[in-house]
């Protein structure tokens, strides 16, 4: 990917190592404006992670939909923590076995939904912009709807 | 909205860790969130710089005016907001491929321009427009045909086969993505 574009930047004769430079050096201000708003978001999230509320959470669901405690905490922490989701997928391998069904179901909520609220703080937090309207709900929605089918797919080819 | 689920997500762990007698954990926490984001921001930001760079040159040499091109008839009738040929449909383009090749620390890069440049065309600079919205729900739902992070783990538990997740995760993904923006284009038409 890198040499496609240096490629096509020579043949069009622009100067690449300016250019490379001009760009990269707006990095110092983009990151200026992300940090406290990652800092924030860390912040919370991790509070919130150790009052053990999302273990609460879960234990009062899972009895309700009979998955497995594991997948129900992979499902709800995804959208919130990569760093704890990836723990916990740990989790699952560990006890169930990597090519178990547990262990390729919560593989697949893993790879096809992203940490939504990171996302979120970060894409907004560096423009600046207070209001995001309804911009989690269509995310979570989408979450929702890709744990669902991951299940729900893994059911019908595994 | 933001501000909103951040003080709920506070209020409720410490109260809730209160109750369960976890506040001493979370007062570990709290300093050490400091020094998780540092660290994360020192892996974001060197790939950042290198990423801004390349993006630099594909800008200038028209590269990325030509993805657009080539990509605004799909992309078109999601961001109706968006002029045609604008800049931002080529940044956004360029996350998406980025996202789709697993190449998750190029994607970021290309997603910040992609937010800077709808920012321009926004008229309200406090409120999220309706494009901006759209890219995150596509962002979010991450369309990607190679789960890097997940392959990687899978490899290091010696599975026996770690790529047969892939089909299913690209349904799944691609099932979700189709939810996030038909959803998302039912409420900005509202």
């Amino acid at each position: 990917m890198i040499l496609a574009v240096i490629l096509f930047g020579y043949f069009k004769k622009i100067d690449l190592f300016e250019t490379f430079i001009k760009g990269s050096s707006q990095s110092f201000k983009l990151m200026m404006t992300v940090f406290p708003n990652l800092l924030a978001m860390v912040f919370s999230v991790n509070i919130l992670l150790t009052s053990g509320f999302l273990d609460f959470l879960i234990s009062i669901i899972t009895p309700i939909i009979k998955i497995p405690l594991e997948i129900v905490s992979l499902a709800i922490v995804r959208p919130i923590s990569g760093n704890a989701s990836l723990a916990l997928l740990n989790n699952v391998f560990a006890k169930y076995g990597v090519d178990s069904f547990y262990g390729l179901v919560s593989s697949v909520i893993q790879g096809s939904t992203d940490t939504t609220f990171y996302v979120l703080a970060l894409y907004y937090g560096s423009i600046g912009i207070k209001k995001i309207r309804y911009a989690p709900i269509t995310s979570l929605f989408a979450d929702f709807v890709g744990i669902l089918s991951s299940i729900f797919i893994c059911n019908l080819i595994f | 909205m933001v501000s909103k689920i951040w003080t709920y997500f506070i209020i409720i762990g410490i109260v809730f860790g209160f109750f369960n007698g976890k506040l001493d954990n979370i007062n570990t926490t709290i300093l050490d969130s400091t020094k998780t984001s540092l660290d994360l921001m020192m892996q974001i930001f060197p790939v950042v710089a290198l990423w801004l760079g390349i993006t630099e040159i594909a800008n200038k040499s028209g590269l990325l005016n030509w993805l657009s091109k080539k990509l605004s008839f799909l992309l078109g009738p999601l961001f109706p907001d968006i002029p045609k040929g604008h800049i931002s449909l080529s940044y956004i383009a360029s996350n998406i491929i980025a996202n789709v090749f697993g190449l998750g620390s190029a994607a970021t890069p290309f997603g910040l321009k992609a937010m800077e440049s709808l920012q321009e065309l926004n008229k309200d600079k406090k409120t999220a427009s309706r494009s901006m919205i759209t890219f995150t729900t596509i962002n979010t739902s991450c369309l990607m045909l190679v789960p890097t992070a997940v392959l990687a783990l899978r490899v290091m538990y010696k599975s026996q086969d770690p790529t047969i997740i892939v089909p299913a995760t690209i349904i799944a993904t691609l099932t979700a993505t189709i939810a996030g923006i038909v959803f998302d284009q039912i409420l900005a038409r509202r």
